[in-house]
């Protein structure tokens, strides 16, 4: 190619440099210790070489997250101060506060899907943790056929949840297998409830569907979880004189803390970002008891067109993950 | 060099796949190619529906094959993705020169800039059903070739039996003579004699049951000013509505599950059927010279049924030579074989009267005559832009009510909630 003047002081070009000259090893640079700046400096490009070709690297990601991540959450950050609509031949407003004040104070529905997303985490998060942690354990016997469970639990996972919404749908009508099911364990005792027609029964009925979908992913990574804890370490319990539940809090559980975290922060969002159960089996309904905060700025910001209120309940949804996170973050931290 | 390509190799995949996006959104429509005739883009809701696409089709055919300037090409799309698609393009400037849309949107996209005045002879137009023209600002903005029609469905056999008389569009049943015609009938062992489709959702819900409230004598809106709800949607006719309509549940005379469509009605499970034209001859296959087809009851203020159904209109991006072919595509269209043919294939209310004398369903002696004479009880739903948010607000506080929502209460929310969106939009230019 060519090579550069001696005193690399001039700005320097961008491509077409030797490979060979980008790359000196270290023993060059040690025979070399009296050489003019050109050679001192060749480490240093080098290293703008290896930067330029990193964030080449990072540029689709870092492109596609600002695209479709950072531009959206600024634009919504904006929006929600505004009454921007969906469709208008009038430009947006900026109208303060409104949208926040009538979240919080003229909206029952909002206050309604506040409380449900927490009412449905609180419940989800630590039953479907737990109950994922009991599944890996069982399937981490080393018995013949726990390949078989394990596929088992994994099924619904994979299947979408589009599809297991409906099929749950169809399960909790009153003549649905649900009720047939508990009739006939009731020997016809049992008055066959709509379940997800009843403003008492719909958020219960989403929350066991929700975890049947979902729990057989955590136990994957319970799983996962598990297999790295050391052979080892089971023998010197044993060894010790421990029994099984001893092995457990003494061996497993302390093993598992990464593990637990991970679980806990990712069913934790998954949660709060209830959705496709709603629109799919109740819209909401019945009475707002199924509605959910990322349900209600769908159906705020964009069936009812009202793009700015939309953006205020999805800032405050935002906010509060953000928060939970950080809280988790906090609790969960490495306290040495 | 060989990572700085790599990089730049990425960079360029991320670019070009940026870029044929927006050049995917940026196609204009409407051009006219150097020589041959003029391209006239056309969408349609149809796709899942092979009986009216087929109409769609043929007419397209037609008009090409009848002139040189001008050839329509089309594309459909599945109903659940229509409306979506169309502000879609609207937002990105892609909108094709025809499209059509349901009734009640016309206003709101007028409104928006979306489609422009129609702009077709007025001889077409004023020969049409009311209910199948779309109106805002004093200017037509749409036009359609049929309108739906609701009705009770019942079994000749099944009301003398039970001593009911049957109702005629001159003299409807009362509310009190329709309530106690469904105890009759729940007592004759009908489990829950009417289906009210309520197991359905969407648009269905104002659609269906906000003429039963306009019967009582109440409204979505208040249509003096079509600025506020309140005392439309939360007087005391609006509340009579809410505790009869939750009533018909608590009462078990209606159920709010079931399959969406006919069948129960089909099989016998209801006798009554609150449902559409379109289910009408799969009932008649069903039932037979059995099958009345009735007037809805008159609950107050006389009967009153849903109109506006699809309807065809020019977007505001269309000009020049395609808007002209736009324009005769549709003059070209209204003719009276293809309203009978949309009427008689997808089995909806021809919008023409000659139309309606070439059907075979709706003519003079037809088996579904009796749905031409219950036009005359059509309300259109609020010609107002806010309707989209009128639409889901109504949809929800009537399945609020349905399932043991307090009615005032609901009401009084759900007319804040449309009070509060017009005033975002500080009142929509009313």
């Amino acid at each position: 190619m060519h090579t550069r003047p001696g005193a690399g002081d001039g700005p320097r070009p961008l491509t077409g440099e030797d490979p060979v000259m980008t790359t000196p090893t270290s023993t060059e640079a040690a025979v070399a210790p009296a050489a003019t700046s050109s050679t001192a400096r060749r480490p240093r490009r080098s290293r703008r070489e290896g930067h330029r070709a990193a964030y080449g690297m990072v540029a689709p990601a870092a492109i596609l997250l600002l695209m479709f991540l950072v531009v959206p959450v600024l634009l919504a950050f904006g929006l929600s101060f505004t009454n921007a609509r969906l469709i208008s031949p009038n430009p947006p407003r900026f109208v303060g506060l409104d949208n926040f004040i009538r979240a919080f104070t003229g909206d029952p529905t909002f206050v309604r899907s506040l409380i449900n997303t927490f009412l449905f985490a609180i419940v989800v998060v630590p039953v479907q943790a737990g109950l994922g942690l009991v599944l890996a354990l069982l399937v981490n016997q080393k018995l013949k056929g726990t390949t078989f469970f394990r596929i088992v639990y994994f099924i619904p996972v994979v299947t979408s949840i589009v599809v297991v919404s409906i099929l749950w749908r169809f399960m909790y009508q009153p003549d649905g297998i649900i009720n047939s099911f508990i009739d006939s364990i009731t020997f016809g005792a049992w008055e066959s409830i709509a379940w997800l027609n009843n403003p008492s029964t719909a958020l219960p009925a989403i929350i066991v569907m929700s975890i049947w979908q979902a729990v057989g992913f955590h136990m994957i990574i319970w799983l996962s979880g598990l297999q790295t804890i050391p052979e080892e370490l089971y023998e010197a319990a044993r060894m010790d004189g421990a029994d099984a539940w001893q092995q457990f809090k003494n061996v497993t559980w302390p093993g598992l803390r990464p593990t637990m975290i991970f679980i806990l922060v990712t069913i934790t969002i998954a949660a709060l970002g209830l959705f496709v159960q709603i629109d799919v089996m109740t819209q909401g309904g019945p009475v707002d008891s199924t509605t959910t905060l990322v349900y209600h700025a769908v159906r705020r910001g964009y069936r009812e067109q009202q793009t700015g209120y939309g953006s205020a309940i999805s800032l405050i949804f935002f906010v509060l993950v953000l928060i939970i996170a950080m809280v988790q973050r906090y609790l969960t931290r490495d306290k040495d | 060099m060989k990572r700085t390509g790599q990089a730049l190799a990425a960079m360029a995949v991320v670019t070009a796949l940026a870029l044929s996006a927006c050049g995917r959104a940026g196609e204009s429509d409407g051009t006219t190619a150097a020589d041959g005739p003029t391209e006239v883009t056309l969408w349609t809701h149809s796709a899942g529906n092979p009986a009216e696409l087929e109409v769609y089709t043929q007419i397209m055919e037609d008009f090409n094959a009848s002139q040189d300037d001008y050839e329509v090409v089309s594309e459909s799309f599945p109903q659940g993705a229509y409306n979506d698609a169309i502000v879609a393009a609207a937002t990105s400037g892609d909108l094709p020169c025809l499209l059509d849309m349901d009734g009640p949107i016309v206003p709101n996209w007028a409104w928006a800039g979306y489609i422009q005045p129609l702009g077709i002879s007025s001889d077409i137009t004023d020969e049409l059903l009311p209910t199948a023209v779309g109106i805002w600002d004093d200017e037509v903005y749409s036009a359609g070739y049929w309108d739906a029609a609701l009705a009770m469905f019942a079994r000749q056999s099944v009301l003398e039996a039970n001593d009911i008389r049957i109702p005629t569009v001159d003299d409807p049943w009362t509310k009190d003579e329709f309530d106690s015609a469904l105890r009759t009938l729940k007592a004759a062992g009908y489990d829950t004699p009417l289906d009210i489709g309520a197991e359905d959702s969407g648009e269905w819900w104002p659609y269906a049951y906000s003429p039963l409230l306009q019967s009582f004598g109440g409204d979505l809106i208040d249509r003096s000013t079509y600025l506020t709800a309140d005392g439309a949607l939360n007087g005391p006719e609006a509340v009579a509505w809410g505790e009869w309509f939750q009533g018909l549940f608590t009462e078990g005379l209606a159920s709010n599950t079931g399959t969406i469509g006919n069948e129960e009605f089909n099989r016998d499970e209801v006798a009554l059927s609150y449902t559409g034209v379109w289910n009408a001859l799969g009932s008649l296959d069903a039932v037979g010279d059995d099958l009345v087809i009735l007037p809805p009851p008159d609950l107050g203020q006389g009967p009153k049924i849903g109109g506006g159904s699809w309807q065809w209109g020019i977007s505001s991006s269309c000009s020049g030579a395609a808007l002209d072919g736009a324009r005769a595509y549709l003059e070209f269209s209204f003719d009276p074989e293809y309203v009978a043919a949309f009427a008689d294939k997808q089995i909806v209310i021809p919008a023409t009267e000659e139309g309606t004398a070439l059907s075979e369903y709706f003519s003079e002696g037809g088996v579904l005559q009796p749905f031409t004479e219950l036009t005359q009880f059509a309300v259109l739903r609020p010609e107002t832009p806010a309707y989209a948010v009128i639409s889901t607000t109504f949809e929800t506080a009537a399945m609020d009510i349905m399932n043991g929502a307090d009615v005032q209460e609901t009401l009084d929310q759900a007319v804040k909630d449309i009070d509060a969106d017009i005033a975002n939009n500080d009142g929509y230019g009313f």
